[in-house]
């Protein structure tokens, strides 16, 4: 296998692009996939401050090492769920990334700073783990990114996870999750600007790039996350993929051109009379976060965990 | 060679010379879902390996529900 660039000897094959990579033009390619989310979908300028939310794993740190390593201004923020050894050995990975590269990574522990653990909230609301996890990520996200003033929050979301999203929405035709499914949702009041820039690059792609640049991440998958049906719909996705390279790259891509505008955008709502209306938010009673609530949904949460305790 | 698999992190010994797909084919792994490493290493899909490589099969798929 040669490069397709150079001619050298290869290390990966990406089958959608009928192309291979030696190292340093793979992790080229990688850079210019992500420049090129960023521009076609005006994530951001280059002058905005940037957060990412890093998980530990291979898309968090592959996103905030390309940012950094293309000259953009951008700290992590790291969220202890208190998922037992797997958090402990998550957390370990994020700061040492952080550590080597002399970066500015804030941590919020969902135990020490709220009260409570994804396995306690699950237990008590009887939900699948992923359901609280999710939940509290954005709420913390949000929180932590409007009050330190960052422009945007990035997130490591790549096109296997977009498409996985995709494919689980379209097929329950969950008309208000597909209104969301964007590379990028706009800052309104109490949320951040929220992107995508890893929306060009497959999940073979951040883990190879992971490898070549010698990032150490957290290999093993969350214990909570085992048989979900995000995952499901990935191997589903793969299987496709195989047979037809590219697949994935025309279902999420296709879609955002011709089928996302038919469902709106995520800050309008149907009405009973199906016009669309702004949907209105007020603070939270408990934490000042937008809510439809009285109390938002992650102050009720760490609420009943409260309550089950007792 | 020793072959290193994930989830839960196992080893297995398999008979070389190989190629990375046969290997993949034979370990009913779909080659879209894994990296193969040697060395710290990516091994691209049409090297061959022998009796004496050790290889780390590292899943990629990853995450719950966002």
């Amino acid at each position: 296998m040669k490069c397709r660039v150079c001619r050298g000897p290869a290390v990966i094959d990406i089958r959608r692009h009928n192309a291979n990579f030696c190292v340093d033009h793979f992790v080229r390619h990688c850079g210019q996939q992500m420049e090129r989310a960023i521009s076609d979908f005006s994530m951001f300028e280059r002058e905005d401050s940037l957060l990412v939310a890093v998980s530990g794993g291979k898309d968090s740190l592959a996103i905030w090492d390309m940012l950094v390593e293309a000259g953009y201004q951008a700290d992590g923020l790291y969220i202890g769920l208190g998922i037992g050894d797997y958090s402990d050995h998550s957390g370990a990975y994020a700061r040492a990334f952080a550590e080597q590269r002399s970066l500015v990574l804030h941590e919020v522990d969902l135990e020490r700073d709220h009260g409570f653990t994804v396995e306690q909230a699950s237990t008590a609301t009887g939900r699948v783990p992923c359901s609280a996890c999710g939940l509290s990520k954005r709420h913390i996200f949000d929180a932590v990114a409007l009050e330190k003033g960052y422009d945007v929050l990035i997130t490591g979301h790549n096109l296997d996870d977009e498409a996985a999203v995709l494919y689980g929405n379209t097929m329950r035709w969950n008309v208000e999750y597909l209104r969301r499914q964007r590379p990028v949702l706009p800052a309104r009041n109490g949320f951040p600007r929220k992107v995508k820039p890893l929306v060009r690059l497959g999940e073979r792609e951040t883990a190879a790039y992971c490898v070549v640049r010698g990032i150490d991440y957290l290999v093993e998958e969350c214990p909570m996350a085992a048989g979900n049906s995000h995952l499901q719909y990935k191997e589903i996705l793969n299987q496709m993929e195989l047979e037809s390279p590219g697949s994935k790259s025309v279902f999420y891509f296709n879609f955002l051109r011709n089928a996302a505008e038919v469902f709106g955008s995520d800050t309008t709502a149907e009405s009973s009379e199906g016009n669309q209306e702004v949907m209105t938010l007020s603070a939270c009673e408990s934490c000042g976060s937008p809510s439809s609530n009285d109390i938002c949904a992650f102050c009720r949460l760490g609420e009943r965990v409260k309550a089950e305790s007792r | 060679m020793k072959v290193i698999l994930h989830n839960p992190t196992r080893e297995l010994l398999v008979r070389g010379p190989i190629s990375i797909i046969k290997l993949l084919n034979q370990l009913e792994l779909n080659r879209e879902s894994v990296l193969v490493i040697r060395d710290s290493t990516l091994v691209p899909g049409d090297a061959i390996l022998n009796d004496d490589d050790t290889v780390e099969i590292r899943p990629v798929i990853s995450g719950g529900e966002r």
